[in-house]
């Protein structure tokens, strides 16, 4: 008998007959078969738009941040825009993996591998729109605390900006240890299968040398387990300090207390809706449906209904300080610049697809539908990419000296640099979902006699012990 | 490190496994180890084995970034080079929070994980002998030590008896060692390397 035991009337996490080496075969499998078609074709165009991503950099550094359309009044636009959205991005997989298992969320074990990868890239992504902003992308390294020759003179440790430097790399570094410290297992078990040499090569130097061995087995829960409990307060951390970079500041629209949380429940929304769009995709192509099932989506559509409506609420606080604040010029950028104003139009898309269009997944079979979940998952994330630049463009376009209004479009090394971070997050995916085991093969094992819908008819036995016994028996297994 | 002999017994499920594991015990067979494709709980404790102390060097590692990132920033902002910043104060600690907190999880994860590595003894490069190719994959692989108070008949009709689906002897390297998995090392010159492929 397992430890755990799991009601008949919870929905099993894994479909269909499984034993162990079944999960192996069905989850390792398309790692050792050659990839199809369509990876080639998106492998490609998520190469080609990496290389526009490169030429539009290149073109910027050659030139200078003057061949963006930044001035002196919108000095922050697509880049920081770009820089928040892919940064809210990467929460949903460290989110996945430390919260949910610090709630003992088993659904998690079936998304957290794919969600944590992509997290990494996004993070990967986000970082580059800070460091090509500065302009001088080869002094990016003053931002270092280090001994110089200077004074030594020293950062401002008082700054968010900073702050921010502390906090994206920390949150990079953890997510990249937790991830691949998940990993490990699961390449020794694509080396131990390989049949090509290079293949028992590669693996088996990315598997550090893991056997399987109890004692490592009980350091690796022991490290999962704190990592988790560091990543939870860290995830929070991230989102509220870039948060803090506007909060901090006088601009109306930013200097408002409620944006930490605000801006973390938003990074949740659109990360979890950046899992959907990927897990729906992955799980058709890499047939993968039985360990992603249509109950993990309606978990994930959970999530998303619920943050955006904390996003909701959000904007809603935010109209309604604005009034009540009595601030004429809170007022006047609340409700002249954003709702309404040359630049009202991103305002209203942004509630269109952040807080009306979500209320669909109050209904169960809108979760369930693999469509309207897939739809939907881009809706958000078209509609965060707007809050972030109504934030920030909204606020700024319109000033305290009206001769220095502007209207704010970006120039085409704007966009390219964006389509480039597409590129290279794509890029990544497609590596990672031909080369990766795209699910924690040993978590699913882990789950599969408890949560396992050919395992979960032999509950059936447990429900009707009385609990008396059961507890007996729980106490004295093993 | 050395090679030893060793017996090797495959069970198919965790179920059969656990009893096993106590009936070696029991009878005082030497367990050199249990390879499993997933953490199966408890199997520590049925195995003996000791609690991990991991969790108390990432406390440590943890306590050494706060005090790090709170130290080094007050001596820059206090001592070092006391600048003023818009007449705000040269010990700001609310401003510090952010950093110390951040360092505070930084020192903390990676120190556990390359203590994780070195307790493990996991590096790119590494190489241990694999007593089964499915222990990663769906097999429990036990896996006893033939002592010289012991033989290895009388361990393997044991393990035939206590459930293993499957039993063999090899000679293994106990530790580990620089090699590539897609070549048989021979270790030893005076006897050939134990082939389990």
């Amino acid at each position: 008998m397992h430890l755990k035991y799991e009601s008949t009337l919870r929905e099993p996490l894994v479909d269909g007959v499984k034993d162990y080496h079944k999960v192996t075969e069905d989850i390792i499998g398309p790692i050792e078969a050659k990839p199809g078609k369509l990876w080639y074709v998106g492998f490609f165009i998520s190469l080609s738009l990496l290389a526009f991503g490169v030429f539009s950099v290149t073109w910027e550094v050659y030139f200078g941040t003057g061949v963006w359309n930044l001035n002196k009044t919108v000095g922050w636009g697509w880049d920081i825009t770009n820089f928040v959205w892919w940064v809210g991005i990467g929460h949903a997989g460290t989110l996945i993996s430390a919260i949910l298992l610090l709630f003992r969320q088993g659904w998690r074990t079936g998304v957290n591998r794919a969600a944590e990868a992509m997290t990494i890239f996004a993070v990967m992504c986000a970082g580059q729109f800070p460091i090509f902003h500065m302009g001088r992308v080869w002094m990016a390294f003053f931002v270092l605390p280090y001994p110089n020759t200077r004074g030594p003179l020293w950062v401002n440790f008082n700054s968010p900006l900073l702050w921010d430097v502390f906090a994206i790399s920390t949150y990079f570094t953890v997510s990249l240890l937790f991830w691949y410290s998940g990993l490990l297992p699961d390449f020794a078990t694509v080396r131990d299968r390989a049949k090509t040499k290079l293949r028992k090569l590669l693996y088996g130097v990315a598997s550090f040398g893991w056997t399987g061995s109890t004692k490592h087995w009980q350091r690796h829960e022991s490290l999962s387990l704190v990592l988790a409990g560091l990543s939870t307060p860290l995830v929070l951390s991230v989102h509220t300090i870039v948060s803090f970079d506007f909060a901090t500041s006088v601009i109306p629209g930013w200097h408002t207390t409620i944006f930490p949380p605000y801006f973390v429940a938003g990074a949740i929304f659109s990360g979890f809706a950046m899992v959907n769009t990927l897990l729906i995709i992955t799980r058709k192509i890499l047939h993968l449906e039985d360990y992603i099932t249509i109950g993990h989506l309606d978990a994930m559509n959970r999530v998303i209904v619920l943050t955006g409506s904390i996003v909701g609420c959000a904007y809603l606080t935010e109209l309604f300080m604005a009034w009540y604040s009595g601030s004429q010029y809170e007022f006047a950028e609340f409700y002249k610049y954003r709702a309404a104003g040359p630049l009202g139009w991103s305002y209203w898309i942004m509630m269109t697809c952040n807080v009306i269009t979500p209320q669909v997944f109050w209904f169960r079979k809108m979760r369930r539908n693999i469509m309207v979940s897939f739809i939907m998952s881009i809706i958000v994330n078209i509609g965060m990419w707007f809050e972030r630049f109504v934030i920030i463009c909204t606020s700024l376009y319109r000033d305290y000296l009206p001769s220095s209004w502007v209207y704010y479009r970006p120039a085409w090394p704007e966009v390219g640099f964006y389509m480039g971070t597409f590129g290279l997050f794509f890029t990544c995916y497609f590596l990672f979902a031909k080369y990766f085991p795209v699910i924690a093969v040993a978590e699913i094992k882990h789950v599969l006699k408890t949560s396992g819908e050919s395992f979960k008819n032999d509950m059936t036995k447990y429900e009707q012990e009385s609990p008396e016994k059961f507890a007996h028996d729980l106490e004295h297994a093993h | 490190m050395a090679a030893k002999k060793f017996v090797v017994g495959c069970f198919d499920d965790e179920a059969v496994l656990f009893p096993a594991v106590k009936k070696v015990r029991a009878a005082g067979y030497k367990i050199h180890d249990v390879y499993t494709p997933f953490p199966v709980h408890g199997l520590d404790q049925a195995m003996g084995l000791r609690e991990t102390s991991l969790h108390t060097a990432g406390f440590i590692y943890g306590i050494t970034g706060t005090t790090t990132a709170l130290s080094f920033m007050s001596w820059v902002f206090v001592s070092d080079w006391p600048l003023n910043i818009g007449g705000k104060p040269h010990f700001p600690l609310p401003a510090f929070i952010p950093i110390t907190f951040e360092l505070t999880v930084l020192f903390s994860a990676v120190g556990m994980m390359m203590t994780f590595c070195y307790l493990c003894q996991l590096m790119p490069f590494v190489k241990k002998h694999v007593f089964h190719p499915r222990q990663t994959d769906d097999k429990f692989v036990m896996v006893i030590e033939v002592t010289s108070k012991s033989n290895a008949g009388e361990i393997k009709d044991f393990l035939a008896s206590v459930g293993a689906a499957e039993i063999n002897e090899q000679i293994a390297e106990t530790g580990w060692w620089y090699g590539r998995f897609d070549r048989e090392d021979r270790l030893y010159a005076e006897q050939p390397a134990p082939l389990n492929v």
